[in-house]
C-alpha cells in the first residue's frame, strides 16, 4: 500500500541560518502510530510543522495521500489534523464554537452529531459552553484535540501531547490514540518521554540535530538494539579480575561483590556457556544472577550519543 | 474555492464584533455624538454655511468617514493579528485555504462591521441635523469601497506588526492626522493657496470629497477622481496582499 506520508529529502534552514532539518526521508504507512523521538531542539516540530504547511520547506518534497503539499496543498491539508504542542487558543470563545470554527475552516459542512461525539468522546461536553480560558491546561490540551479532530482526518499529529499532562489525562489520551488507530487515523506524535514512545507506537524515529539518525519497528528496534545486562552476585569478593578473564568485557561492582557482563542479544553466540565454564575454572563461585533488557531509554541515549560522536 | 473557510474565519470574527457589542459599537457611536455636540451644535452655530450647506451637516460625511477608516484598520489588524499574538494562526496556516479565503473573511468581516458602525453613526445624526443625500447608491459604494480597502490596509498592519504597539501605531499617528486635515471639518477651499495644494497630496481628502458629494452634490475634487482614489488604493493594497501570499511574508517563518 503507498505510504500516507511521503518525506523525500526534506532539508529546512531559517533565515537565522539555524539548519533544522538535513536531508530528512521517510514513509508513513496508513494506520500506523510513529513516535518521533528526539532532545528538545532536535527537528521534531519543524519536520511537522513542513508536513503541515506551517513552514515552507527549503528544498526537497512532501506528499500526504498522495498529494503534493505544495502543489495540491487543499486535498493534502484537507487530510491532516494538528495539535500543536503549545496550548494556542482563543480564550473569549466558547469551546463548541471554537471546534466549529475548526470544522468549518477544513471545508466540511457545519454537522453537530459528529461534534457531539467528539466533545464526549474528551469528556468536554459539559464544558460545550464554558470560554475557553474558564478550563485548567489539561482541559484546554483536550479542546486542542477536539479541534484537529473535528474535521475528520485521516492522520493525526500529535505535538508533545502529555509535556506537562497528568498521568490521568495521559492514560485517557493514550487510550484515544489508539481508538484512533483502530479506526484507521494515522497518528505521528513526537515525544521525548521514552515511556510514550515505548507504550504507544508502531514504530520509532530518531530525530536529532535535524537528522533522521533511524526509523525502525519498535519491537525490532528493541531486539536490534538491546542489550542484556546480567549482574553475577559473588560468593566472595574479588579485589581485581583474575588474568584469565581479562578481555571478556567483565566489570567489577559494588566493591567487587559483584561482576557485570553486558552482551548482545542478537549476537550469534551470547557467550555465557563458556563465561561459566570460565568462571569455575577460576575458582569463582556464583551466588545469584540477574539479568535486565536494556530500555528504550538507554536505546536512544546511546543512538543520540552516536550521532553526536 | 474553500467557501466554508470563508464563512467560518467570517462569522467567527462577526461573534467576536456581537460578544464585545459594547465596546465595539457603542464608543464609536458615543464619540461621534461629541463631536456634534462640540463642533455640530456650540461652535457650529457660529459657523457659516459652508458652501449652502449648515455647517453640522457639512461635518457628517467627514466623521462618517473619520469612524470608518478608524474602524475597518483597527478591526481587521486586531482581527489577523490576534491569532499571531495567541499562536492560533497555526489553524490558518494548516488548514486547506489559501490566504485568498482569509483575507476574505477577516477583511470582509472588518469591512462589516466598520460600514454597520459608519450607517449606526449616519442614523445618530440624524438626530442632530438635517440630512438629504442626494446620492444614495454612490453614498453605500463609496462607503464599501472605502471600507473593504481600509480593512486591507488594516490587514497588512495587522500581518507586518510585531507588536501592539506598532499594531497601534498606523491608525494613531497615520489615520487620525490624514483625517483631520483631509477636510473633515472643513472644505480645502477655505485654506490658504499652500495649504490646499498640500492638502491634494492627502489621499483620505479624496474619499471624504467623494463621500461628501454624495451627500450634497458639492466636492473638492471631481468625484470620478474620487472614485478613481480609492480604486488605485483598492488595488495597491491587493498588490501588496498578494505578495505576502506568494512570499509567506512574517507569516511562515
Amino acid at each position: 500500500m503507498a505510504p500516507v506520508i511521503s518525506v523525500q529529502n526534506l532539508g529546512k534552514s531559517y533565515d537565522s541560518g539555524t539548519v533544522a532539518l538535513r536531508d530528512v526521508s521517510l514513509d508513513i504507512e496508513q494506520g500506523e502510530i510513529l513516535a518521533l523521538l528526539g532532545p528538545n531542539g532536535a527537528g521534531k516540530t519543524t519536520l511537522i510543522s513542513s508536513i503541515c504547511g506551517l513552514v515552507t520547506p527549503s528544498s526537497g518534497r512532501i506528499t500526504v495521500g498522495g498529494h503534493d503539499i505544495a502543489i495540491e496543498f487543499r486535498k493534502a491539508r484537507a487530510l491532516i489534523g494538528l495539535v500543536p504542542q503549545d496550548i494556542s487558543i482563543e480564550p473569549f470563545e466558547k469551546v463548541i464554537n471554537t471546534v466549529r470554527f475548526s470544522r468549518g475552516l477544513f471545508g466540511k459542512p457545519r454537522n453537530d452529531a459528529y461534534i457531539e461525539k467528539v466533545l464526549r468522546a474528551l469528556s468536554l461536553w459539559d464544558k460545550r459552553n464554558a470560554q475557553t480560558r474558564e478550563l485548567s491546561g489539561g482541559m484546554k490540551r483536550r479542546v486542542l484535540i477536539a479541534k484537529a479532530l473535528s474535521h475528520e482526518p485521516r492522520v493525526l499529529f500529535l505535538d508533545e501531547p502529555t509535556a506537562g499532562v497528568d498521568v490521568t489525562l495521559r492514560r485517557d489520551m493514550w487510550q484515544l490514540v489508539r481508538e484512533l488507530r483502530d479506526d484507521g487515523v494515522t497518528i505521528i506524535l513526537t515525544t521525548h518521554y521514552i515511556e510514550e514512545a515505548e507504550e504507544m507506537a508502531d514504530r520509532i524515529g530518531v530525530i536529532d540535530n535535524g537528522r533522521l539518525l533511524l526509523i525502525e519497528r519498535k519491537d525490532a528496534l528493541m531486539k536490534q538494539l538491546g542489550r542484556k545486562h546480567l549482574r553475577m552476585q559473588l560468593t566472595a569478593p574479588l579485589d581485581a579480575l583474575p588474568g584469565t578473564l581479562a578481555g571478556r568485557g567483565l566489570s567489577l561492582a559494588d566493591g567487587g561483590h559483584s561482576l557485570i557482563y553486558d552482551y548482545n542479544t542478537q549476537a550469534e553466540r551470547s557467550g555465557i556457556t563458556s563465561l561459566i565454564a570460565d568462571l569455575a575454572e577460576a575458582g569463582i563461585s556464583v551466588r545469584d544472577l540477574d539479568s535486565r533488557q536494556s530500555s528504550l531509554e538507554e536505546v536512544f541515549l546511546r543512538l543520540v550519543e552516536e550521532g553526536q560522536a | 474555492m474553500n467557501w466554508q473557510a470563508i464563512r467560518a474565519i467570517y462569522r467567527y470574527e462577526m461573534a467576536r464584533t456581537f460578544r464585545t457589542l459594547a465596546q465595539s459599537v457603542l464608543s464609536p457611536v458615543l464619540s461621534t455624538v461629541l463631536y456634534f455636540v462640540v463642533f455640530g451644535s456650540a461652535i457650529g452655530s457660529r459657523i457659516d454655511a459652508v458652501e449652502g450647506i449648515s455647517y453640522g451637516a457639512f461635518i457628517v460625511p467627514g466623521l462618517i468617514m473619520l469612524t470608518l477608516l478608524q474602524q475597518s484598520v483597527t478591526v481587521a489588524s486586531f482581527g489577523i493579528y490576534f491569532p499571531k499574538f495567541i499562536g492560533t494562526i497555526y489553524e490558518l496556516l494548516s488548514a486547506p485555504i489559501s490566504f485568498i479565503e482569509i483575507v476574505i473573511g477577516y477583511v470582509g468581516a472588518a469591512a462589516t462591521k466598520a460600514v454597520m458602525i459608519a450607517l449606526i453613526i449616519l442614523a445618530t445624526s440624524t438626530l442632530f441635523v438635517d440630512l438629504h443625500i442626494q446620492h444614495p447608491i454612490w453614498m453605500i459604494g463609496f462607503l464599501l469601497l472605502t471600507g473593504i480597502s481600509f480593512a486591507m490596509l488594516g490587514f497588512i498592519i495587522g500581518i507586518w506588526a510585531r507588536n501592539f504597539e506598532q499594531l497601534q501605531l498606523v491608525p494613531l499617528l497615520v489615520i487620525t492626522p490624514m483625517v483631520f486635515l483631509g477636510g473633515a471639518f472643513y472644505s480645502a477651499s477655505m485654506l490658504p493657496p499652500f495649504w490646499e495644494t498640500v492638502t491634494r497630496f492627502n489621499p483620505v481628502l479624496y474619499l471624504i470629497s467623494g463621500f461628501r458629494w454624495s451627500f450634497f452634490g458639492v466636492a473638492d475634487v471631481p468625484v470620478g477622481v474620487s472614485l478613481a482614489a480609492v480604486l488605485g488604493f483598492l488595488m495597491a493594497c491587493l498588490l501588496f496582499i498578494g505578495w505576502i501570499f506568494r512570499s509567506g511574508w512574517r507569516l511562515r517563518n
